[in-house]
């Protein structure tokens, strides 16, 4: 249970005259289910999309296991180069496509489920494995990587038959009920045998039965697959449930981090959910 | 498909694939049959012949429109592309002073093999793709139509533009290459013995559909149609963007530039400002009719969509009198009238076209009631 898998440092992402994420430095170590809460509108899936970068932050650091994922500086902050005496400032920025960060082992869902409507479970799930691809592009077409292709085939029928969703493979995935399809956005970002699990709101739409099987499933899958969690959530019962530290974020800042426990008595956090009372 | 080591089949052929096989092999046969039995003026052939050209253009356009997500109207410049290609690395060299007559017999003095200058056809259009898909691709639907609608219009001003006149003959036709009548086996008499001028062109076709239809049940072609669906959730899978739109559409450019060199054989010459913006839309309005998501759907209604426009509607051009009584309505220009009507009709009522995403060997599973459908490849 240790050694950082993830690092924010000091992120902060603005658009335009609006700062939707200020500051925010948070961790994740090894292992770990990591809550980041907040009242609506507070940042969290900004912060999301900076840490798999589909925003380029403003300002600040990412880091996945000690490399540095995204990285910029607003303009003033220079970086030295020397290079045979003679010294050369540049802006240092890091910036990777959200398609080279899952490839380094991070994978997530979304907020709204975002899966491929048209295709099958199967193929929604085997779609992410194309990335691992050893074959060229006219190989491919021609069907001439049988073997890669069958145990990519093999793969992703274990993986359905782990999540539980191989008696549906062959249905057109917006068709499976809404929990349903929930799961299979999990098992998607499975197949590109990630390291760390971004879930961002899994629980949203769900009843308290669905969420208690949810929130069992979230603990089997990281056993399983060794991952370590991030998740976003608004059903307090499933962040105080399966959650080992939880940070809480308003208005674009982070204003609390703690256990569950901590966070439940933390006072700020009440004010930030409940509002101040009138005195 | 002949292909024997079991390793290479991820899937078994069943029985629906087998008899679309059947289905296919047959259209083939009876188009080789009929070449041989049918006078060669017949309307059928022409039909025959521009269809499988468009058919090919259509599912390549479908490739890319219908696959791939990216709403591109370029179709008609690399077709112009692959059609210039072909007629200058074609046409022998003793034609060349009387082709190039304005500019000394022109540059390129040797002239290729046809196969060769097919594959160079789709090369030089997929390499012009490449090039303008560096800045094009970043765009999305509208805007991405707009650039590539440009693109198309640029080309067909530059292919006429008299200082390149030594490549391109200028605004001149090229003509005396290679056609699909050459691939008729003549005896010494110069009387046919085997006509092959329809078959080739359908064989070009088939290995081209073929080949598309191959990529899209691959992995890549399961990325591309991740990119359709959700280019968000796409990427988040590790789906390199860039690169998969690029080769999608470099691909589809491929294919449509063999179209465009098919174009040249079956129209015997070739004139930069007969590629219009309206033959893509042409193409367009096959692929829509078709199915967007469906290459047979493409292959059928491309041939239906020439047969309409070249001969089934024909007679609504001409006048006619019946028995003393003249009917109303018939003159030239009519046909493209019910034309329209028809298209409109297609587009009201069957909105996902006639095939919908559906590919012929669904047809044969499950429900039967749709059965019985001839006349499409691949």
């Amino acid at each position: 249970m240790s050694g950082n898998v993830l690092h924010l440092d000091n992120v902060t992402m603005q658009f335009g005259g609006v700062v939707a994420v200020n500051n925010v430095s948070l961790d994740v170590n090894e292992g770990e289910i990591v809550a980041l809460i907040g009242p609506n509108g507070a940042g969290k899936t900004t912060v999301f999309n900076v840490i798999t970068g589909v925003y380029a932050p403003t300002n600040g650091r990412v880091t996945l296991r000690g490399k540095v994922i995204a990285e910029d500086h607003p303009r003033g902050k220079m970086r030295k180069l020397y290079v045979g005496g003679h010294v050369y400032e540049y802006i240092h920025t890091v910036n990777n496509t959200p398609d080279k960060i899952t490839k380094m082992g991070m994978a997530r869902t979304f907020q709204n489920i975002r899966l491929f409507k048209s295709m099958s479970v199967f193929d929604n799930v085997i779609v992410a494995k194309h990335m691992n691809l050893k074959a060229n592009y006219l190989s491919t077409a021609l069907h001439l990587n049988g073997r890669e292709e069958k145990q990519m085939r093999e793969e992703t029928l274990d993986l359905l038959r782990i999540v539980g969703l191989e008696d549906v493979k062959d249905e057109i995935a917006t068709s499976l009920p809404y929990g349903k399809q929930r799961r299979l956005e999990i098992a998607r970002a499975l197949s590109t045998n990630p390291s760390m699990l971004l879930l961002d709101e899994p629980a949203a739409g769900m009843n308290p039965q669905e969420t208690e099987n949810l929130s069992a499933f979230i603990r089997e899958i990281k056993d399983r697959f060794n991952l370590t969690v991030l998740l976003i959530e608004h059903d307090m019962n499933l962040v105080m449930d399966i959650s080992d530290r939880i940070y809480v974020l308003n208005f674009g800042a982070l204003i609390a981090e703690g256990t569950p426990e901590a966070i439940q008595s933390n006072p700020d956090v009440i004010t930030a959910y409940l509002g101040v009372a009138e005195e | 498909m002949t292909k024997a080591n079991p390793l290479l089949k991820p899937k078994k052929l069943d029985r629906a694939t087998l008899i679309s096989i059947v289905i296919i092999c047959l259209v083939y046969v009876l188009a080789f049959v009929l070449e041989q039995v049918m006078p060669a003026s017949s309307m059928l052939f022409t039909v025959l012949k521009k269809g499988a050209t468009y058919a090919l253009v259509a599912v390549s356009m479908n490739l890319l429109n219908g696959f791939t997500g990216l709403f591109s109207l370029g179709q008609a410049g690399f077709m112009l592309i692959g059609a210039y290609t072909y007629a200058i690395f074609t046409i022998p060299v003793a034609s060349r002073l009387s082709v190039y007559q304005y500019y000394n017999g022109g540059l390129i003095q040797f002239s290729l093999p046809v196969v060769i200058a097919i594959v160079l056809a789709g090369v030089f259009a997929a390499f012009f793709a490449f090039l303008i898909g560096l800045p094009v691709l970043r765009l999305k639907s509208d805007y991405l139509a707009i650039a590539t609608l440009g693109f198309a219009e640029i080309i067909r001003a530059i292919f006429q533009w008299d200082k390149i006149g030594f490549l391109t003959n200028g605004s001149n036709l090229l003509r005396l290459f290679p056609t699909f009548n050459d691939f008729n086996i003549r005896n010494a008499n110069g009387d046919v013995v085997l006509y092959l001028s329809t078959l080739v062109p359908f064989v070009i076709t088939g290995v081209c559909v073929a080949f598309v239809m191959l990529l899209i049940n691959s992995s890549f072609g399961r990325a591309f149609k991740a990119i359709r669906d959700d280019e968000t959730a796409a990427e988040a899978m590790g789906i390199n963007l860039a690169r998969h739109k690029m080769l999608a559409f470099c691909t589809s450019s491929f294919f449509a530039g063999v179209g465009g060199a098919m174009l040249a054989m079956y129209a015997n010459s070739v004139q930069a400002k007969s590629f219009t913006t309206a033959m893509t839309y042409e193409v367009l309005l096959m692929v829509v009719i078709g199915g967007i998501g469906s290459v047979t759907g493409s292959v059928l209604s491309s041939f239906v969509f020439v047969a309409c426009s070249e001969w089934w509607l024909r007679f609504l051009d001409q006048e006619q009198v019946i028995n003393g009584w003249k009917v109303p309505l018939l003159r030239n220009g009519f046909r493209l009238v019910v034309f329209s009507l028809i298209i409109m009709a297609v587009v009201l009522f069957f909105r996902q076209g006639i095939m919908g995403s559906k590919e012929l060997p669904d047809l044969f599973r499950k429900r039967h009631k749709l059965a019985g459908k001839g006349g499409a490849k691949s």
